[in-house]
């Protein structure tokens, strides 16, 4: 039915490079969804190559101490912090 | 009426003491666009208590000119959708029949501004997704030629493709929310200085004697018939007020809206991943390591479609594929940049509908992702092209609204607004 071939776990092993957790139900769901997306992708092969002359300016502005937020609004929406620092899950 | 249509997320009305031209003027805001001290969710589970410590600069300059924000709008999550239907607080509902959806992204912008709840609407437009609840809401929505107007403090979907734009009843009051917003902003180094003391309003003056207005076939064809009818009825009009049209052809579009998805869900898998629950949202809790504690707040705080996308994405650029899905998508949209070039060498503004079908009846089209990422065929090439376009309304099939969309050259704001507006007479 499709050109491209997507199995579970490679939707699982997608899943794991993007931080998400799936439920099975999911996974099957899709499973069988990328299957037909892609194989719509894969109409791109026909694509010639285009060659592409982009103006391109340089927008940096000078490297000056800007006004910013306070560091209790930067913290604001945090679940937690600690002693004025954002309070992540352990590295490992 | 306006509580059962589901329209804002939040309700809250902020008051601005500056006189401007939008004095006594009511304005929803979508709800990806940050609003100092008020909740800004994204239409997601992951953001329902985020609370932005800083105005957008779109909203800064809305209260600058007076205007009074009644709310925020409800919108497919993160702006993934076409329907407004894929919200964490629920569909939004077509004013015009609320058994049908209002469009999307910006459903609830759109159907504010329909329903009377606020004069004006901000949305935000990533693949159409202004012109698309304003085509099936029977308003007016524009999407702004890329870098006119600022995205800083937009919640970022997709940044290459999306602007921020407005919806009002008619294009001349779009046009006036457009001059409040556009023009360069120093927080936002993509913005250009067009748009700096513009005067679009004073371009819908309705004439269009002697403009030319092309009609890409590839984008009539697979349009519904009912529609293509109340277009060409609209066309015929313009003709009578001495437009005169011709068929163009922009071969690239057939690729367009692959090259949009693979581009927009690249995007999104990379912007999205900042959604780790540390800094803000959901957070996934303290057990295990950090990996399985943002696995988990994105398995609760994302509902199917932003993990649809943020894996089709994560996919499309792993290693392996990237050549032929990223490098190839990139290909694509230089090549319809390319075929809008040639065709503004040729007429003035271009001319579609803005959606080849009428509103779908809510819960109609769930099921089947890829079905509707083909409605958005009309409104893509646009973003991928860096374009400004407008949807203004052309009629009614059945009591339903259609739009009609008319595409103009980079910054031809000015055209498209005279072209819409002669829709209008």
């Amino acid at each position: 039915m499709s050109d491209t071939s997507v199995d579970a776990d490679e939707v699982r092993h997608v899943a794991t490079l993007a931080r998400v957790d799936l439920d099975d139900d999911e996974v099957e769901e899709f499973t069988a969804q990328f299957a037909d997306i892609l194989t719509y992708f894969d109409a791109l092969d026909e694509v010639p190559e285009v060659d592409t002359e982009t103006e391109l300016v340089n927008v940096m502005r000078p490297d000056e101490v800007h006004e910013g937020l306070s560091q209790e609004e930067a913290l604001s929406n945090a679940a937690e912090s600690e002693d004025g620092f954002f309070k992540g899950p352990k590295v490992s | 009426m306006s509580a059962d249509l589901n329209i804002f997320v939040t309700e809250e009305t902020l008051d601005s003491d500056a006189d401007g031209p939008l004095s006594g003027k009511t304005v929803a805001v979508k709800d990806n666009i940050s609003t100092e001290g008020l909740r800004t969710t994204c239409g997601s589970a992951m953001l329902d208590d985020y609370v932005p410590p800083y105005d957008a600069t779109v909203v800064e300059r809305l209260k600058n000119a007076g205007a009074t924000i009644v709310g925020k709008a409800n919108m497919d999550e993160f702006g993934m959708g076409s329907t407004t239907e894929t919200s964490a607080f629920g569909a939004t509902k077509n004013p015009v029949d609320p058994e049908r959806v209002p469009g999307g992204s910006s459903g609830g912008s759109a159907a504010a501004v329909a329903a009377g709840e606020a004069d004006l609407a901000l949305g935000t437009d990533t693949g159409g997704s202004v012109r698309n609840p304003a085509a099936f809401c029977g308003v007016v929505g524009i999407k702004p030629t890329y870098g006119l107007v600022s995205r800083y403090g937009l919640v970022a979907y997709a940044n290459s493709l999306e602007q921020i734009g407005p919806f009002a009843p008619t294009v001349e009051e779009a046009a006036e929310l457009l001059d409040v917003i556009a023009g360069p902003d120093a927080n936002d180094a993509t913005t250009h200085d067009e748009g700096a003391d513009s005067d679009y309003a004073s371009a819908a003056d309705g004439d269009v004697d002697g403009l030319t207005i092309g009609v890409p076939t590839e984008l009539v064809e697979g349009a519904d018939d009912r529609v293509v009818e109340t277009f060409e009825a609209a066309l015929s009009d313009l003709e009578a007020q001495g437009a005169e049209t011709t068929e163009v052809s922009l071969e690239s579009v057939g690729h367009a809206v692959q090259a949009y998805y693979v581009i927009a869900m690249s995007e999104a898998s990379s912007n999205l991943a900042r959604f780790d629950g540390v800094r803000y949202g959901k957070s996934g809790g303290y057990d295990g390591n950090w990996n399985e504690s943002f696995a988990r707040a994105r398995e609760e705080g994302f509902g199917a479609e932003v993990k649809r996308r943020v894996l089709l994405g994560t996919y499309a650029l792993s290693a392996g594929y990237h050549d032929k899905y990223y490098k190839k998508a990139q290909d694509a949209r230089a090549w319809v940049a390319q075929d809008f070039d040639a065709a503004f060498e040729e007429v003035d503004v271009l001319a579609s509908p803005t959606m080849p079908v009428l509103p779908p009846k809510l819960g109609e089209s769930l099921d089947d992702p890829l079905q509707l990422y083909l409605t958005d065929a009309n409104t893509v090439p646009v973003n991928l092209a860096n374009l400004p376009a407008i949807s203004v309304p052309a009629g009614e099939a059945e009591g339903l609204p259609v739009g009609l969309q008319l595409i103009g050259p980079k910054f031809g704001e000015e055209t498209i607004v005279r072209a819409a507006s002669a829709v209008e007479n």
